[in-house]
């Protein structure tokens, strides 16, 4: 394995790294720049837990080599706050109480950040196919939908989310 | 000194009567708490620091909850069963009052007036402040004490923070992506190490040739143990690829045939047991009409959304581990047990993981860091497993069999009921039925293969006859447990154990028996059922998925599920929504839960909406797959689960029980949702489809087989 220079742009600043370029860009984000919010989950770019957003666009960090991210703008769940402030899925994620263990919330909140990028005012189903590459196995995926939905300035709306909000009452 | 007896209700607390092994007040205005259940996500320390806010009457952004660890924490056994709320709860709630009882005595002393309450920590006298607080009043030592005799604790009518949803603690830290989780734990001087596991379930190494590793990677050869250690997680994953490809086996078919479970099943020898046989001879005697069926599932896995991982240091003879196992205690004494150490001198902390849903390979993963620490004395070195290896050597859920037969009289009652069921073992957690259970060392020289997996007591609580006991009025029942003595496959539990193919069972039998009865499924359960708390959640269930005024419509499917988790738990009933085209689709799920007492509405509301998302992709999904030498299902794609484009809309309601004991919430739904579904699907299609999961493909079978 050959240790070269590696030039990144990641959460809005530049590093340069002495790695092996052919490493995954998940391996360089945790182990060089000490970032925990990408995490492992299968190696394959089959889960989503390791999503970063690659000039806007969302993808798994797990299966795309270092190299390949030099002169782009790499963005992870650490780069989303702006001034001390959440994000807004961010904040809508809290609000819904929107996971269980967390492990693949971070890569579903950047990919939830990309989608409201580029649609700022996405359908229930628009959400729901946008995060269809993570996968969550303690099923919070109705509160998901339900802050982003709800980062998107929605309360409510949506089939599945009104069926959802008909169960809120303790009798 | 033995404990007082009144603490015997609080079996957490009787094992660990010290106060001051549970709470601590801290500088700052702080309060600490130690319970002995760990978190994985199900939010269990949120809703304990509630519990000890309310009875201490703190604020809630006061309690800080300390990870558990062998070294300082209670030894409250496995977090599991749902029992958390219940066994740490109660016994944290009756040390605050305790705490509370003895501080509130001190300030008596230093007023002279015994007319005090607490604002926030603060002692007032007649409404104003004092100048005297908890944490001024905590004299080192004060909480030095055992429990005494149980003490008045404050009752649900007064709760400000109990009772009320409060979010999560622990969600902030993982929306910014602070490290958190044990994965994210960098010591000084780490190292990194990966197992090389065999390529089948069993295996034999028999020679190792020279994989051309760097100088400065470690191999570790003991028997067919294989691992590697190195500088960086991405060298030990590079040489763990050179060292498989050095490495020679010899393999054993030892697997049965994943096309033929139920062969499997019923030709394996086995332990049988009766788990409740209560007679009737005049009632079975009056059956009219006999009906027999047999409900399967496969092998399920527990597939975390990460691996698992560990980290350990070995410092001459002394461990120290940092695990996100369920039962760190248990892995403490496993760990000393299987490497021959004085369990004094093992350590284990605990760290969060993923979401487990069970026994998964975070103990095994503790025991590989152990033996490749073993190799660097004095360096902590992390192990990550890779997604395969997960899916394939962490412990499964049994492939199970469940053989149902009732007879019905002449006006439509159930008067005799027969329940077999065949299964592994469930109960194969570290320490179980004597031995370590601990992956490696079956692959040390010298190593013997796991035994099988114990079952726990013949109960309808426990094991693989949890919930094979039905809840329903029925004069004649017999239920008998079939535990295999062999075990192909490692298995172990996984969220609520039997219940979920025993309520699947009973509960399409139950549609089968109204079909026969010719009654409506509500109301041939009801029939049956002289509970008011289960009566009452069906009619909840009824009621608000709007069951009695559903049109039939073509290829829509709505049918009802229902149990008490455990015969002695939570109360759950579900409607299931279900179309069925070109593929087996669950649209929306209605759920009403009773699960007692509750702490936190929306904690009990995530906990069953992920139980019924989880059931759903457990019934309509899951199967692990093998050929005669391997697990086939390794990653996402031969192992899928159900994603967001497939998740059925879930709406749940508690139905209050406020003042009845607390049940836990984290597992009421896995069997209802399953049974729901299938029920739905028997209506959509007009076929019952028995075999799990309901896949297409299992729809065509039934169709032909119909």
């Amino acid at each position: 394995m050959e240790q070269q220079e590696l030039h990144l742009t990641v959460n809005g600043e530049d590093h340069t790294l002495a790695c092996d370029p052919d490493l995954p860009l998940l391996d360089v984000l945790r182990a060089g720049l000490g970032l925990a919010g990408p995490r492992f989950g299968c190696g394959l770019g089959l889960c989503g837990a390791c999503m970063v957003i690659i000039d806007g666009k969302a993808r798994s960090s797990c299966d795309y080599p270092a190299w390949a991210a030099e002169g782009t703008e790499v963005t992870t769940v650490e780069g989303l706050r702006h001034n001390g402030t959440l994000h807004a899925v961010q904040q809508a994620f809290l609000d819904e109480q929107a996971a269980q263990c967390g492990y693949c919330t971070s890569g579903m909140i950047v990919a939830a950040a990309a989608l409201l990028t580029v649609n700022p005012d996405p359908t229930e189903q628009e959400i729901r196919a946008a995060l269809d590459g993570n996968l969550c196995r303690c099923g919070t995926h109705g509160r998901v939908v339900a802050a982003v939905l709800r980062a998107a300035g929605h309360h409510g709306g949506g089939e599945q989310a009104a069926h959802r909000d008909s169960g809120q009452a303790v009798r | 000194m033995t404990p007082p007896p009144g603490l015997a209700a609080y079996p957490s607390l009787a094992a660990n009567p010290g106060l001051s092994s549970w709470l601590a007040f801290c500088p700052g205005g702080t309060v600490t708490i130690r319970p002995g259940k760990v978190e994985y996500g199900q939010g269990v320390w949120t809703a304990l620091a509630q519990v000890a806010a309310e009875e201490l009457d703190v604020a809630l952004a006061r309690v800080t909850v300390a990870p558990v660890s062998t070294g300082t924490s209670p030894d409250e056994g496995v977090t599991s069963g749902s029992l958390s709320i219940q066994h740490s709860g109660s016994a944290l709630r009756q040390v605050c009052a305790q705490a509370r009882a003895l501080l509130l005595a001190a300030a008596a002393d230093k007023l002279g007036t015994t007319e005090l309450t607490v604002e926030d920590g603060q002692i007032l006298a007649a409404g104003q402040p004092t100048g005297l607080s908890y944490w001024s009043l905590a004299s080192p030592g004060l909480l030095d004490r055992e429990a005494g005799d149980p003490v008045p604790v404050k009752p649900p009518e007064r709760w400000s923070v109990a009772g009320r949803s409060a979010p999560r603690l622990d969600l902030p830290d993982k929306v910014t992506g602070r490290p958190r989780f044990l994965h994210d734990l960098v010591l000084p001087g780490m190292r990194y190490g990966r197992v090389i596991r065999p390529p089948a379930a069993v295996a034999e190494l028999v020679a190792l040739g020279d994989p051309g590793l760097p100088a400065d990677v470690v191999v570790v050869r003991d028997g067919s143990f294989l691992g590697v250690v190195a500088a960086t997680d991405a060298q030990a994953l590079r040489a763990a690829r050179l060292v498989a490809k050095a490495a020679q086996w010899r393999v054993t078919e030892s697997l049965p045939d994943d096309r033929d479970l139920k062969g499997f099943l019923l030709s394996a020898p086995a332990e049988d047991v009766a788990v409740e046989s209560r007679r009737d001879e005049g009632a079975a005697a009056s059956a009219t009409t006999v009906r027999t069926a047999e409900y399967t599932r496969p092998y399920l896995a527990h597939a975390s959304m990460a691996p698992s991982c560990a980290v350990a240091r070995w410092d001459g003879g002394t461990v120290t581990a940092w695990s996100h196992s369920q039962g760190v205690f248990a892995l403490r004494d496993a760990l000393a047990a299987g490497l021959g150490l004085d369990a004094e001198r093992v350590t284990v902390h605990h760290a969060e993981g993923a979401g487990a849903y069970g026994h998964n390979g975070a103990d095994d993963a503790t025991l590989d860091a152990v033996l490749l620490a073993r190799a660097v004395p004095g360096r902590p070195v992390r192990v990550l497993w890779s997604r395969e290896d997960e899916m394939s050597w962490a412990p499964l859920g049994p492939a199970m069999l469940a053989r149902l037969s009732a007879g019905l009289d002449d006006r439509g009652r159930i008067v005799t009921w027969r329940q077999d069921v065949w299964s592994n073992g469930f109960i194969g957690r570290p320490g179980r039925g004597g031995d370590p259970r601990l992956l490696a060392l079956a692959h040390l020289a010298g190593g013997q293969p796991m035994p099988p997996a114990p079952d726990g007591p013949p109960t309808g609580a426990m094991g693989s006859t949890r919930n094979a006991v039905p809840g329903y009025d029925i004069p004649d029942l017999e239920v008998v447990r079939h535990r295999l003595l062999t075990m192909p496959i490692r298995t172990s539990s996984l969220r609520s154990l039997g219940a979920f193919l025993n309520v699947f069972a009973i509960e399409s039998f139950m549609d089968e028996l109204a079909e026969c009865a010719g009654a409506d499924p509500v109301a041939f359960r009801l029939a049956h059922l002289s509970d008011p708390r289960a009566a009452a959640v069906i009619e909840e269930v009824a009621e608000f998925s709007g069951w009695a005024s559903r049109p039939p419509r073509e290829g829509t499917g709505y049918g009802i599920g229902y149990a008490r988790y455990k015969g002695l738990a939570g109360y759950c009933a579900a409607v299931a929504e279900v179309e069925a085209g070109d593929d087996v689709h669950v649209r929306r799920l209605w759920l009403a839960v009773d699960v007692g007492t509750v702490i936190n509405p929306d904690g009990v509301v995530n906990q069953v909406e992920g139980g019924a998302v989880q059931s759903t992709s457990w019934a309509i999904r899951e199967r692990v797959t093998f050929d005669r030498a391997r697990i086939t299902s390794l990653s996402w794609d031969t192992y899928p689960v159900l994603r967001f484009t497939e998740v059925p809309g879930v709406a749940v309601r508690i139905v209050a029980a406020t003042g009845r004991p607390e049940t836990g919430a984290g597992e009421v739904a896995q069997g209802p949702v399953a049974a729901a579904i299938g029920n739905a699907l028997a209506r959509a299609v007009g076929v019952r489809v028995r075999d799990l999961p309901l896949t297409r493909e299992q729809v065509i079978r039934a169709i032909e087989e119909g």
